[in-house]
């Protein structure tokens, strides 16, 4: 059983649902149904040398508008620690990830798509409605009030329920799409993918922690 | 000779080989190492692991983070080409409307096959496992023992580079002193569990795995394994002194520029292909053996994939190592008046008895990995296991045969799904990420699957493939033994993650939920068994089909049963034994 980027892309359902996924070898689901027609696939022989970028397979689904309202959000949910040592997650493209997401030929990126642009119409309309301003406009407070009615982490009143679903995908894909940059690797403490001479195991520290020096 | 194109094709070869995988590889590096002069037919495109595996790339490179697609269902960067549970123009059918007997056949079309994206595990069938009927009375004896497979278990072992240690436990054979590679250091998560599990009697031992933890002995290797050959000890000895140690980075799965692992295409075919003894025709699909009036087998048709044109190629003997499901597939369909069912089908067994890997598996989250100290985790993909420990207790479980356990844990590389389960936003979010990753753990349960008379394929009586080719229909039933099984694996899992202080991912409702579907493990083998005689087996002890002795099934269609030990080494040990007599018959003058 080796490391198969076998990821459930349908919302993760343990914690550390990545690595969980990761290690148990052959994928369950027989990966992304394409939609035929709707556009270019990966198809079965991509070119696996080379970078992609958002936008390169399939044109994105953005307006502007929406665009903005992604970035505000996208920096609510993942700001930067630390001015000095990082950065907000717009600035490592997130959103260009969401937006290559939302306009896949996939039938469950395609599922997502009215999952996000509406959502992120809402958004704006519900700042205007409280705040009669736009998202990215709105103070952190004012951002926070509108995020801790639908984020889940308290009860979600029921006004909120369909908008619950909608912060739920949207911090799952701004999630995927930070952790995978170097910042965000970094972040979570992954110093993996460079080539050593020798595999050393664990550190002391870790042994300590687990109770095993 | 090289990788060639049609034009180039010689009148007549020794030896055709139909497929490029761990059996074809190996069959065609056996026979040029001693001078036979061998074609090799590949149904998918010439692949270069050295310039195409995508190394150090990482989901932000690719598109959609490395999404698995149907088109590539191991996600973006997997060495696997044209390839899937659904290949483009390749349909097969499934014989009832009931989705649990549905079989999953997994194909790829490339150089090398499977071998470029396979877990490398690479564990030796023991004593028992060739003679599962004998202890209880269920499947088939293999008319070999462990004993006859055992010196080619230690020459796969040198030539591709194993690693892993010697235990000394039950029917989980030990190799030779300085055979096996140093293994590498269990991860912090691997120790905790054999900590915990250890009042269990759940042994957590160095996994074997066909990767290169260090370089290849390329001074005594090549001798030991070409004796009074000197041409071969020299091509080899280069051949491995072009293979690097493995560098602890990177994904295993995606192939190795390196050649730090063992695929075909970088370890078997470059000292085949200097031997000046290989052609390798790509994109070159096996149709059928065609025969000749002696009843011998005297050459291959294929469809040559780019043109669309069926061609015919010439050898004194023919080697099928298409994997079993291909294999069955061009036996039954190389139909003449004299073999009216199919070549050497004269049993009626080819495409009969196919198995796959009982397969199980259950997740769980462990606090205590939470916040572990930051250090490289990556390694080379498992490095250790846990083999089957209930031997003596096999009468009181209610299933025969047993299961080894795969599992991972470890601070691997962030994917599509990181972070998603998270509640909240903002830095409190993001420092509990930092706290719950890495703190996963995964068990996979790999068991035995007795072969049984309602799990095999035939040929649909109507479909048929892109080039007017009928397809194969599969036919399923798990017995009770593969079912309860898999119930004792999830049983098993639960347990230790409870043991760990973890919390366990949600069991399945019943015994056919907990068992993974059908060849979804990518084990298939079967349909071509080996036997004692020509009315209850296709082949004989050295692989050759008992109706036509210079056809040969090379791959895993000729194993009789499939112990839980992954298949590929033994399908690499068998095909080495069948060539070197194949070699020796030739020489007699019988082929």
């Amino acid at each position: 059983m080796d490391r198969r980027q076998a990821i459930k892309w349908l919302g993760a359902a343990v914690a550390a649902a990545a690595v969980t996924d990761s290690v148990l070898g052959a994928p369950k689901e027989p990966g992304a149904k394409p939609i035929e027609g709707a556009g270019k696939l990966i198809g079965t022989d991509p070119v696996l040398n080379k970078q992609y970028v958002a936008g390169e397979l399939w044109s994105l689904t953005l307006t502007p508008t929406q665009r903005i309202a992604a970035i505000a959000l996208i920096d609510l949910i993942l700001p930067s620690d630390d001015p000095a040592n990082d950065k907000p997650a717009s600035q490592l493209g997130v959103q260009d990830f969401i937006d290559e997401w939302i306009s896949a030929p996939y039938e469950n990126c395609a599922a997502d798509k009215p999952v996000i642009t509406e959502g992120l119409d809402w958004i704006d309309a519900e700042s205007t409605k409280r705040f009669q301003k736009k998202f990215t406009e709105l103070s952190e407070a004012q951002k926070c009030q509108i995020a801790d009615d639908i984020c889940g982490k308290t009860p979600v009143k029921k006004e909120f329920k369909a908008h619950q679903n909608f912060f739920g995908r949207f911090r799952s894909l701004a999630a995927s799409g930070y952790y995978t940059t170097p910042q965000g690797m970094k972040d979570v403490g992954y110093v993996g993918n460079r080539p050593t001479l020798n595999f050393d195991g664990p550190t002391p520290e870790a042994l300590k922690h687990l109770g095993l020096a | 000779m090289p990788i060639i194109t049609e034009k180039d094709l010689q009148p007549t070869y020794d030896v055709i080989v139909v497929g490029s995988g761990a059996g074809g590889g190996q069959s065609a590096y056996t026979l040029t190492m001693n001078g036979v002069k061998v074609l090799m037919l590949e149904a998918g495109r010439n692949y270069d692991p050295v310039t195409e595996t995508p190394m150090f790339q990482t989901p932000s490179q690719m598109p959609l983070r490395g999404m698995s697609t149907r088109q590539k269902p191991f996600g973006f960067a997997d060495a696997t080409v044209d390839g899937g549970w659904e290949v483009p123009n390749e349909p097969y059918t499934q014989a009832s409307e009931d989705p649990k007997t549905h079989f999953k056949w997994w194909r790829p079309r490339m150089l090398g096959g499977r071998t470029n994206h396979w877990g490398r595990i690479s564990l030796r069938n023991g004593p028992y496992d060739f003679k599962p009927y004998s202890r209880d009375g269920l499947g088939f004896d293999w008319p070999i023992g462990y004993e006859d497979v055992a010196p080619y278990y230690d020459k796969v072992e040198m030539l591709v580079g194993v690693y892993g240690s010697n235990e000394g436990l039950e029917n989980t054979p030990d190799s030779p002193n300085g055979t096996l590679l140093p293994p590498p250091k269990a991860r912090a998560g691997e120790l905790y569990v054999k900590k915990h599990i250890a009042k269990f009697g759940l042994p957590v031992i160095p996994i074997h795995r066909a990767v290169l933890s260090t370089r290849q002995d390329h001074i005594n290797f090549p001798k030991r394994l070409h004796p009074n050959n000197a041409k071969a000890q020299r091509i080899l000895a280069e051949a491995m002194q072009a293979r690097a140690a493995c560098f602890w980075a990177t994904d295993c799965g995606r192939g190795c520029a390196i050649k730090a692992n063992y695929q075909s295409t970088t370890v078997h075919l470059p000292p085949a292909l200097a031997t000046g003894n290989l052609d390798i025709l790509c994109n070159a699909h096996a149709r059928e053996v065609t025969v000749g009036t002696d009843g011998k087998a005297n050459g291959v048709i294929y469809i040559d994939k780019v043109t669309g044109q069926e061609r015919a190629v010439k050898g004194r003997a023919v080697i099928l190592a298409a994997s079993s499901g291909e294999t069955a597939r061009i036996l039954l369909n190389s139909k003449s008046t004299r073999f009216p069912h199919g070549v050497a089908n004269s049993s009626g067994l080819v495409g009969k008895y196919i198995m796959d890997t009982v397969g199980g598996r259950l997740g769980g989250s462990v606090p205590a990995f939470e916040n572990l100290p930051v250090h490289n985790e990556e390694g080379a993909g498992t490095h250790v296991y846990i083999p089957w420990w209930l031997y003596k207790e096999s009468s009181k479980l209610g299933f025969a045969r047993g299961y080894h356990i795969e599992f991972g844990t470890g601070r691997r590389m962030p994917g599509l799904g990181t972070g998603g389960a998270s509640p909240g936003y903002g830095k409190s979010y993001k420092e509990e990420v930092r706290q719950k990753y890495g703190a996963g753990i995964g068990f996979s349960g790999r068991g035995e699957m007795i072969p049984n008379k309602d799990s095999f394929c035939d040929l649909d009586p109507s479909a048929k493939d892109k080039w007017g080719i009928p397809v194969l229909r599969f036919h399923w039933k798990w017995s009770d033994h593969e079912l309860k099984q898999a119930e004792h694996m999830e049983q098993t899992f639960h347990m230790i993650i409870e043991a760990i202080g973890g919390k366990p991912g949600k069991m399945s409702k019943n015994r056919e939920d907990a068992i993974e579907a059908p060849g979804s493990i990518i084990h298939e083998v079967g349909g071509g068994i080996m036997g004692p005689d020509k009315r209850t087996s296709v082949t004989n002890q050295w692989n050759q089909c008992w109706d036509v002795p210079n056809l040969l099934l090379n791959d895993g269609s000729a194993f009789c049963s499939n112990a839980d030990k992954n298949p590929t080494l033994t399908i690499m040990a068998l095909a080495w034994r069948a060539s070197d007599h194949l070699i020796e018959e030739m020489r007699k003058g019988n082929i």
